[in-house]
């Protein structure tokens, strides 16, 4: 992450406090606990990478560190495997708060890139990224990546990217997402990447038919997956009629979402729609 | 509102038999029939002499729902061997003959999948004089990050038919951040299921002891279809659907008992153990990815390209040789195979390490069919130079769409 120029400023490890790690370019403190660390460091945003059994447990000591000492600050966390019921009580806390915001868990993160480097919250590959005007927002982490990639290859940069993660239970989701994209000036377009499972896609898309004003191009993965099975992520399973990839995709169209059956060709899609849009020469 | 549906279906949990469940309740305080779980004819009509009761349920113990209208065949023959997997009997001569005709048979029902499960499990269970048949079911709901518990005047019945006919007939309420029901809430359940007096007050007993079970067992759903009113006003637990949230298995030490593997696929077992995560499917293509949303995207892909995926397999991010060469293998076994796709997007992983991990596993397992290998993301021109720089036969590509192009055209030479 410092590598790629995000602001570093020190770590969090229960039992470590005052020991210094060396990272590339900067050396920066370990706290024993978050408190501290916000105090000392005024940071605005945290990482967790804490095993699963303990992960929602950093979260909401995260989150109260924030919410008593500044009363705002970013959680982003990668953990995959967190107990549903842990992550109920985790976003019961935290909801109570307005000043934090929780991205994932079992997410690669978020990255905005700049000019050179940029900031990295995450677990991406930083260099496959660039500065540009597209957001996207994704359940997936690889497959996000993906989505960059076919963002790059018709020569368009990103906004921001952000991957909310696919766990039934979760932070900020499409909504949010969606909401701050259309807020922000330098987005012009947003890419959408959802999963089969649960109706968060379905919502998104009526909520952006009212309320989002920039073009959409939406990919949902498992349109082949088989009904009732488990697909990795634990929210990836449809079955019963609800949650198909058919149903998303259905959804963004009667939305105004233009769609990619093809994820090798999301970034095709997003030429035409740009053009369409008069966002690109033809 | 299909969402009862969807949960009953999913495999996200770990499931349990009714009879599992039915301990749990009855550990609980939650109010069940008595019952005794056998695994031989001979248990069942002792079982009928303990009960005393004349009328008793001989029930089929698999994974899947709808056991009741379900289908008993015989393994050897395939013959119809009995129609419903859940039978009431008021003789001993009744339970010797149901449980004959269950015992070693294949169920199959709306749920099992056109395979059905072979029944090696069965529960005698007393019979009650039923008043009136009732739904009752907690689960996650996702969209709202709180429990919802469900509940209907129409048990006994397919849920998603109600769901879909009359949807008033379902009531909802949803925990509060708390984990609780909001006060109030398992009254104005009650009512609006009807019950009055003694059967209102232990239904709100009830569903107390279901909220607090859900949440210090970690549970992902429990069904009870049908919950019945006793002619004399008590309310029981005549059926238990049970699912666990696999993540809080740490937690949980007493569900290792409880897993039946053979209810499993001893295949996704075995890929569960060394971190992968494999589905078997029914085409003829291979795939091999890291992360779930790419290998899905993967299938899709291979399926627009006129191909069909073999199988979902998500290698996770703390593969490694060890877990690549066992992927491989798992792949392999499938004699549906024709060839393979490896598509990686080196994030954490490292496409190199993947790369070397490839020219090992093909060398151990004998790779046979043909491959094609995407790699893109971390270290993917190492990767691709390690491939190339080796003996093995394989196709290197940069694009998602070039990689499913070049494995469907090679797939499809092997059926020439």
């Amino acid at each position: 992450m410092t590598e790629y120029g995000t602001d570093v400023v020190g770590g969090v490890t229960p039992g470590k406090g005052g020991q210094v790690v060396d990272l590339p370019g900067r050396s920066v403190p370990v706290y024993d606990t978050m408190g501290q660390a916000v105090s000392e460091t005024n940071a605005d945003v945290t990482v967790i990478y804490v095993p699963a059994r303990f992960a929602a447990a950093a979260i909401v000591e995260a989150a109260d560190a924030f919410n008593e000492i500044k009363g705002e600050g970013l959680i982003v966390c990668i953990t995959e495997g967190i107990p549903i019921l842990d992550m109920i009580r985790c976003i019961a806390h935290i909801s109570e708060m307005p000043g934090i915001r929780l991205i994932g868990p079992n997410c690669p993160g978020i990255i905005t890139p700049g000019e050179n480097g940029g900031c990295k919250v995450g677990i991406m590959p930083g260099y496959i990224h660039a500065k540009g005007r597209i957001g996207i927002i994704s359940k997936s982490g690889t497959l996000t990546y993906e989505a960059v990639a076919q963002t790059m290859s018709v020569g368009e940069g990103q906004t921001t990217c952000i991957g909310i993660g696919g766990d039934p239970i979760s932070g900020t989701g499409f909504i949010d997402c969606l909401a701050a994209f259309e807020e922000d000036p330098e987005t012009e377009a947003v890419v959408m990447i959802g999963e089969i499972g649960g109706t968060a896609e379905e919502d998104a898309a009526a909520w952006a038919a009212d309320n989002f004003s920039k073009p959409i191009v939406g990919f949902v993965a498992g349109a082949t997956a088989p009904p009732g099975k488990r697909m990795g992520h634990a929210g990836a399973i449809i079955s019963g009629g609800k949650g198909t990839a058919e149903e998303k995709f259905s959804a963004f169209e009667k939305a105004g979402i233009h769609i990619a059956r093809d994820p090798s060709k999301i970034g095709e899609v997003l030429v035409s729609v740009l053009i369409e849009a008069g966002l690109r020469e033809p | 509102m299909r969402i009862v549906e969807r949960q009953t279906l999913s495999r996200e949990g770990v499931n349990i038999h009714e009879y599992q469940g039915k301990a749990l309740f009855r550990e609980e305080g939650v109010a069940v029939q008595e019952g005794v779980h056998c695994t031989t004819v001979d248990q069942a009509m002792e079982a009928y002499d303990s009960l005393e009761s004349k009328v008793v349920a001989v029930k089929s113990q698999i994974h899947a729902g709808g056991r009741g209208k379900g289908n008993l065949y015989c393994p050897d023959t395939g013959n119809l061997q009995m129609e419903g997997g859940v039978k009431i009997a008021s003789s001993r001569d009744e339970v010797e003959t149901y449980s004959k005709n269950i015992l070693g048979n294949i169920l199959v029902t709306k749920q099992s999948g056109p395979d059905g499960k072979m029944v090696n499990n069965l529960y005698i269970e007393a019979g009650c004089e039923i008043a009136h048949e009732y739904y009752l079911a907690l689960l996650v709901d996702r969209e709202k990050d709180a429990i919802l518990v469900m509940a209907s005047t129409e048990g006994g019945v397919d849920i998603e038919e109600v769901a879909e006919t009359t949807p008033q007939a379902i009531h909802k309420a949803w925990t509060d951040s708390s984990g609780k029901l909001p006060m109030g809430a398992d009254s104005a359940m009650a009512d609006s299921l009807g019950l009055t007096g003694s059967s209102k007050d232990s239904f709100k007993e009830m569903l107390g002891r279901l909220v607090s079970m859900f949440v210090s067992r970690d549970c992902s759903m429990v069904e009870i279809n049908p919950l019945v009113r006793t002619e004399d006003g008590a309310m029981i637990a005549l059926d238990s659907k049970i699912s666990f949230d696999d993540n809080a298995s740490f937690r949980h030490p007493w569900r290792a008992e409880m897993r039946d593997m053979s209810e499993e696929e001893e295949v996704e077992i075995r890929a569960n153990k060394s971190g992968l995560s494999y589905v078997k499917l029914d085409g003829n293509i291979g795939c091999l990815v890291n992360g779930a949303g790419l290998a899905m995207a993967s299938m899709d892909v291979i399926k627009l390209y006129g191909g069909e995926p073999a199988n979902f397999l998500d290698i996770g991010g703390g593969a490694n040789k060890e877990s690549i060469t066992t992927a491989f293998g798992i792949i392999l076994e499938d004699q549906n195979v024709e060839g393979i796709l490896v598509n990686i997007f080196g994030g954490i992983i490292r496409c190199d390490m993947v790369a070397r991990s490839i020219i090992d596993a093909s060398r151990e397992v004998g790779l046979s069919v043909p491959l094609v290998v995407r790699f893109s993301g971390t270290n993917h021109e190492e990767g691709r130079n390690v491939l190339e720089e080796s003996s093995l036969e394989v196709t290197t590509v940069s694009t998602l769409a070039d990689g499913a192009e070049a494995i469907v055209a090679a797939t499809v030479g092997v059926d020439a």
